[in-house]
């Protein structure tokens, strides 16, 4: 499951980031700013429609995505772990 | 002063004092710059790194001893593996390798207390450098607020580290660091450095393989220290019910864009009217001083009217300023780009490109100036680039002089008349322009640079602290006044003495203006624009003009030889240019005034924002280009529709 199709408010833990090969470099971008293994994660908005852009709490700081961004990330539902 | 060499280039810092470098480093909102104006307070340099765009801010700390250090305020970073240009220079002057920056002392890193999680794993590259370092946990006063105990001495212990902690916003609440850095000892900081000296930029394999243990070391001292639980920001959370909600939102952000639009197009009309008389006024003083000689004409109309005419804009950049300072402080600033990301991402740009574009309807100057809080290299040349487009102040006294003289009072619908629906056209057209430019050049960046477009922190919501507000807003004033100001006065002077020389021969019938090299360069581009249906006395009044678009209307009335000036020449040249111009001509001048990059102050301040040439010369060619294209098109349907 990827972050663009999650429900909103709903906890989720990140498991992994699928970066598309025309851009590798996304997945050391988004682990910078936070988004790693085991990190808690949330969506809390989905933008007009829910097309975006996200708005995504992981741990404790929170960061608006567009929808393309959010579909790389890949997550598992919290109550798993 | 504005003449000064050392002004007008941009200054390299390459003065090494003996006194000890201190550098903060941090990611960005986690309260760094607040601390920065705490320790230095009015003692801050702002300018440029050497050869890049980012901003360079130090200040000055003295010491309990009396001895002073250097306080470096890097840019905002999330790791020490460059991404942005804001990461890089941080980087780089971090392994000593920035041209013309000493390698720091002492690297002090700064945490929010609120995100430790984000924070802690730059402390650990940070310790990987081999510099000195300390650590500073700030924002305590919100993190106790929410219930949040951190116990300093066992995070010193984790980290092999002294912690100090500090409140940002109370004035008071930088004392820990300044009695810390009062007690040191400069000449041997080895026992804070905990890493070999020879310390090198990560690489993408170092980088990947340090984050994942970086990750699990931070997530052990989290446990260790029983932090390991997210606790929410209600306070941020409950604002952002309202201000981001689906509908409310947007219709705030609207209201709040007309306000600060409203603010910076009639607020300043009061200081801008007060600065435009006195220097009148001066100008007449001077004026009954002196004989008429061509050094009365220099002092008044040259010099004068230069510095006039950089003063001038000072109150809407001032205004504005205020606005996006107050907006960036407070947190609500990336909230607006987030709600314009939609509209603003159809042509390629983000929402943050929003702000500056709005306030190239006052004046294209401060708007090229509050393009730096766009993060985005790329978005940020774009936003540059079309921000001209958008409908100056300064174009509305020609397009007043024009549509007055040509276009018939008519009314067409209910509170709809012809001559205010052609100045709206003339609006629409130039953003229509620029939304047009910013697609193409959406097709011509790789997929890359597209990719890199948002993934933007929204911060928790802040009350703004006035004196963090006040110094900002100096050093905007003062980045404006010293390297944007000198050029524009070099370029009034240039442009009066173009107007000026040679002086007429003796018994000539004309006006001056027509036998000075101005005229001569208007003749000659008479050549070019005949094509486009100007006659040679538009062509020469557009030479003057270049120094502000409403200038051309007095140089109309100069070269049309008329003594009077201000809204006397609009008044005495709506029949002279009505009878003597055809419809055509007429508006073909329209169309080239939506598009034409006819502001020497703009180029200017471009080259000032973007560190160079190239982007301002691609700005004058195909704004020129297009200015001609759409001039062309206009006079040619205009003729063929028979009314030229």
């Amino acid at each position: 499951m990827h972050l663009d199709q999650v429900d909103v408010d709903a906890t989720y833990r990140v498991c992994a980031i699928d970066a598309p090969k025309s851009a590798p470099q996304i997945k050391g971008q988004l682990e910078d700013i936070g988004f790693l293994p085991g990190e808690q994660v949330t969506v809390l908005r989905k933008g007009l429609l829910g097309k975006g852009p996200y708005m995504v709490r992981v741990g404790a700081s929170t960061f608006a995505l567009r929808k393309s961004e959010a579909r790389m990330i890949a997550v598992e539902s919290a109550l798993h772990v | 002063m504005l003449l000064n060499p050392h002004y007008m280039s941009e200054s390299k810092v390459h003065f090494f004092s003996s006194e000890p470098l201190v550098a903060l480093l941090g990611n960005p909102n986690c309260g760094k710059t607040a601390l920065f104006n705490l320790l230095t307070g009015s003692r801050q340099k702002v300018a440029n790194y050497s050869g890049v765009t980012v901003e360079r801010k130090e200040g000055r700390l003295t010491l309990e001893s009396g001895k002073n250090i250097r306080i470096l305020d890097l840019p905002g970073a999330y790791s020490l593996y460059p991404r942005s240009l804001d990461e890089k220079v941080t980087c780089n002057v971090l392994l000593g390798r920035a041209e013309g920056e000493k390698r720091p002392d002492l690297v002090v890193c700064v945490l929010s207390a609120m995100n430790l999680r984000r924070n802690l794993r730059l402390v650990l590259a940070a310790k990987r450098l081999g510099l000195p370092c300390v650590v500073v946990l700030n924002m305590l006063d919100i993190a106790k607020r929410q219930g949040l105990q951190i116990d300093t001495a066992a995070l010193s212990n984790e980290l092999g580290l002294p912690v100090l902690t500090s409140i940002g916003i109370q004035s008071d609440g930088a004392d820990e660091i300044k009695q810390f850095l009062s007690n040191l000892d400069w000449r041997n900081l080895d026992a804070l450095r905990t890493g070999t000296s020879d310390a090198t930029l990560e690489n993408v394999a170092s980088h990947i393989a340090h984050a994942e243990t970086d990750n699990v070391q931070v997530q052990r001292i989290l446990q260790n220290l029983k932090l390991d639980q997210i606790i929410p920001d209600h306070l941020s959370d409950r604002l952002d019910a309202v201000l981001l909600h689906p509908i409310l939102g947007p219709i705030i952000l609207v209201a709040l864009l007309f306000f600060i639009f409203q603010a910076v197009f009639s607020w300043a009309t009061v200081p801008m009217d007060l600065i435009k008389n006195s220097v009148e006024y001066l100008g007449t003083q001077i004026g009954a001083l002196l004989p008429d000689t061509w050094l009365r004409s220099l002092l008044i109309n040259g010099i004068l009217a230069g510095l006039g005419g950089v003063v001038i804009f000072l109150p809407q950049i001032l205004i504005l300023f205020f606005f996006i300072l107050l907006l960036e402080e407070s947190g609500y600033l990336p909230r607006a780009a987030y709600l314009l990301d939609r509209v603003m991402g159809s042509v390629g740009l983000s929402g943050r490109s929003f702000i500056p574009l709005l306030s190239s309807f006052a004046c294209a100057i401060p708007g090229i100036m509050a393009t730096r809080s766009i993060s985005n290299a790329r978005d940020r040349m774009v936003t540059i680039l079309i921000a001209p487009m958008m409908t100056c102040s300064a174009r509305l006294p020609v397009y007043a002089l024009l549509i007055s003289a040509f276009i018939p009072e008519q009314k067409l619908w209910v509170g709809i008349d012809l001559q205010g629906l052609v100045l709206f056209l003339l609006y629409l057209a130039g953003i229509l322009g620029a939304m047009a430019v910013a697609w193409i050049l959406k097709r011509f960046t790789t997929e890359q640079f597209k990719m890199n477009a948002l993934m933007m922190e929204l911060p928790s919501y802040h009350l703004p602290r006035l004196g963090n507000l006040a110094i900002s807003l100096w050093q905007r004033a003062e980045i404006f006044l010293r390297r944007v100001g000198g050029i524009i006065l070099l370029m009034t002077i240039g442009l009066w003495v173009l107007s000026s020389f040679p002086f007429p021969p003796e018994g000539a019938t004309g006006s001056p203006i027509q036998y000075s090299f101005a005229g001569m360069i208007g003749q000659a581009l008479a050549h070019v624009f005949s094509p486009i249906g100007f006659n040679w006395q538009i062509s020469i009044a557009l030479v003057p003009g270049m120094a502000a678009r409403e200038v051309v209307v007095s140089s109309l009335a100069t070269v049309y030889a008329l003594s009077s000036s201000g809204i006397d020449a609009t008044e005495a040249l709506i029949p002279l240019i009505s009878s003597g111009w055809s419809l055509a001509t007429a508006l073909s001048l329209l169309a080239w005034f939506v598009f034409a990059p006819q502001c020497l102050s703009t180029i200017a301040a471009v080259k000032r924002e973007t560190g160079g040439w190239k982007i301002p010369v691609i700005m004058l060619s195909y704004l020129f280009g297009l200015a001609y294209l759409a001039s062309f098109i206009t006079y040619r349907l205009a003729v063929f529709l028979g009314l030229g």
